[in-house]
């Protein structure tokens, strides 16, 4: 597989993408108030809080998903502030979802492959004569699709409807998805969520894989707090919306604000 | 014992009796089959790729019908007609796709299957206000559509083919192959099905949700058109039209709503198993007088007991739910 990104213009350690002052509302609801922070190329930045915080709210803002009411969004230095999902896309940026969002009824196979849509190229007049360029193209994006389907150890499911898979594949067909993709950044909300141990171990290793072998900035949302200590080099924090506290683990475990928001405060 | 002998052996023998007869009721129940099969390949279509049963496509064989005649009337040759109809069919689609489906994106299917319901009377309304109420007749000989029959000698008697019907039957086959290779190996034809599973994994990777709704719609109104041509060179082009779009239901239950191939295999059998049922097994059940009902109702009676043990039709994806 080639590394993703390997091409861009930003590099490693320079800001990647940087939110600034962003303001999320439906209606009444503050979903997100002037919240900034970046991530910077090549690292693994957790976003964590508790439930309700924005989180969710935040990466759907980030692909697209949602348009902020106030703020800017910067990424790979081109500013925006309103981004439609698949523009998104095509410049880099993959996610997975908390739910599972998967095609239910196609295969192993054809899920990875749909997240290929944006690198091929040929007309479908050719790809339906399947001939010539557009099957050589088909087979080499096959080829990598087989590449990510051995990363990950989901070769016994490949020609299985994803419908069918236990949760725990699902997850990891839901990452190979994102990453056949080739994505500069990787957002990857709640990966872990409603796993046993060993999958969150082999789960933590694939990301760590991910960000090792290819370079891929990762921005996650995880509730387990071993995981995100040992993952994650910059963590940032949100409570009700609102930024509460922003940097490495060892800063963050020991602020006050945020053990105040996990704990509880006596008032 | 006598009903046993009037189900499982008379009407057999009378199959036997007369071969002649029963190659031309087979050919028959063939091209009803193919014919259902057109219309029930626009639903597919629009099931596969937004998993809604789009009630208007009955009317919208009418409307590409009603369009292509309603040029030729106004003084357009026909085969100009034919390239502003397709156009007429683009134009509906991205019409649909911005004023219906774009403001619906991630509502629950019900929601979109209701919108067609509102699709269905606003064409009614604006097809009877340009085009006026009155039956059309289809232009088939100015599209040098076939006509007359072949009569084949067979086992001693005659079948008679209509060469309309044959012309028929080489385009709905064409069109479903060409559909069938369309969705399994292409690009556009994978992210259709990914749209119809789920609209947001389908925009996170990249998927323009618009314009694949454009692209599906516009599908549909060439198949409505081919089928309003088909369907129209037989009787005429009239509103009644829409009625068929109820034929197809059964044929998507046996068939399978997501199928293009069962979309052609449930067309066949339900217009053969009418034919058959019609000519041989119901007179010799029920009696003459009702037995010629038969082909009204038939189609549902089967499509009710395939929804008893296979409510996925023939070739449907399997339903797969995890609780």
């Amino acid at each position: 597989m080639r590394a993703p990104g390997s091409n861009a213009g930003v590099a490693a350690g320079d800001v990647l993408l940087a939110v600034e002052n962003v303001s999320l509302r439906f209606g009444g609801v503050k979903a997100i108030t002037d919240v900034s922070f970046d991530i910077r190329k090549g690292e693994i930045r957790a976003i964590i809080g508790p439930n309700g915080a924005g989180k969710t709210s935040m990466l759907n803002v980030i692909n697209g998903f949602y348009h902020p009411q106030e703020g800017r969004i910067t990424f790979k230095g081109r500013t925006r502030s309103r981004m439609r999902p698949y523009v998104a896309a095509s410049q880099g940026i993959a996610r997975t979802f908390q739910n599972v969002a998967l095609f239910k009824g196609m295969t192993t196979l054809d899920n990875i492959m749909a997240g290929r849509t944006l690198k091929m190229k040929r007309g479908f007049f050719w790809q339906m004569l399947r001939h010539g360029p557009a099957l050589a193209e088909e087979i080499e994006h096959r080829r990598q699709v087989e590449e990510i389907i051995d990363f990950l150890e989901i070769e016994h499911i490949r020609k299985v409807p994803v419908g069918r898979l236990p949760y725990g594949l699902q997850k990891r067909v839901e990452l190979g998805r994102a990453l056949a993709m080739e994505p500069e950044l990787l957002l990857l909300d709640e990966p872990m969520a409603g796993m046993n141990l060993e999958e969150k171990e082999d789960m933590c290793r694939f990301i760590l894989d991910v960000n090792n072998q290819f370079g891929t900035t990762i921005a996650l949302i995880e509730h387990d707090m071993g995981v995100v200590m040992d993952l994650s080099d910059r963590v940032v924090v949100l409570e009700y919306g609102r930024k509460i506290a922003d940097g490495v683990p060892d800063e963050v475990k020991r602020d006050q604000k945020v053990i105040d928001a996990y704990l509880g405060v006596a008032h | 014992m006598e009903l046993l002998y009037n189900i499982f052996v008379g009407p057999f023998a009378e199959m036997a009796r007369a071969p002649d007869l029963l190659v031309q009721t087979l050919w028959e129940g063939l091209v009803s089959g193919v014919l259902y099969a057109l219309i029930a390949l626009g639903f597919v279509l629009i099931f596969k790729a937004s998993g809604v049963f789009n009630f208007a496509q009955g009317i919208m064989v009418v409307f590409a019908g009603l369009t292509l005649v309603g040029l030729y009337e106004a003084g357009v040759p026909a085969f100009l007609a034919l390239l502003i109809t397709i156009g007429v069919m683009f134009a509906l689609a991205v019409c649909i796709e911005r004023a219906v489906l774009r403001p619906l994106v991630n509502q629950p299917d019900i929601i979109l299957f209701m919108a067609t319901f509102g699709l269905t009377y606003f064409l009614i309304g604006f097809g009877e206000l340009v085009f006026g109420g009155n039956p059309k007749v289809m232009i088939a000989d100015e599209l040098y559509l076939p006509k007359g029959a072949v009569d084949l000698p067979m086992f001693g008697g005659l079948v008679s083919l209509q060469k309309i019907d044959i012309a028929a039957a080489v385009i709905a086959s064409a069109m479903v192959a060409g559909l069938a290779v369309f969705f399994q190996k292409t690009r556009i034809g994978r992210a259709l099905r990914a749209v119809a599973d789920s609209h947001k994994a389908a925009l996170s990777v990249g998927i323009s949700l618009n314009q694949i709704w454009v692209i599906v719609w516009f599908t549909a109104g060439i198949v409505a058109l081919a089928t309003g041509i088909m369907w129209g060179a037989r009787s005429d082009v009239s509103f009644a039209l829409q009625i068929i779009a109820l034929k197809a239901l059964p044929v998507l239950i046996l068939g399978g709503f997501t199928s293009v191939p069962g979309a052609i295999v449930g067309g066949l059998i339900i217009g053969i198993g009418e034919k058959l049922g019609e000519f041989y097994f119901a007179p010799a059940i029920l009696g003459s007088a009702l037995g010629r009902g038969v082909e009204s109702w038939l189609a549902y009676f089967i499509a009710l007991a395939f929804l008893l043990f296979r409510p996925q039709g023939l070739f449907g994806e399997k339903i797969i739910e995890r609780i």
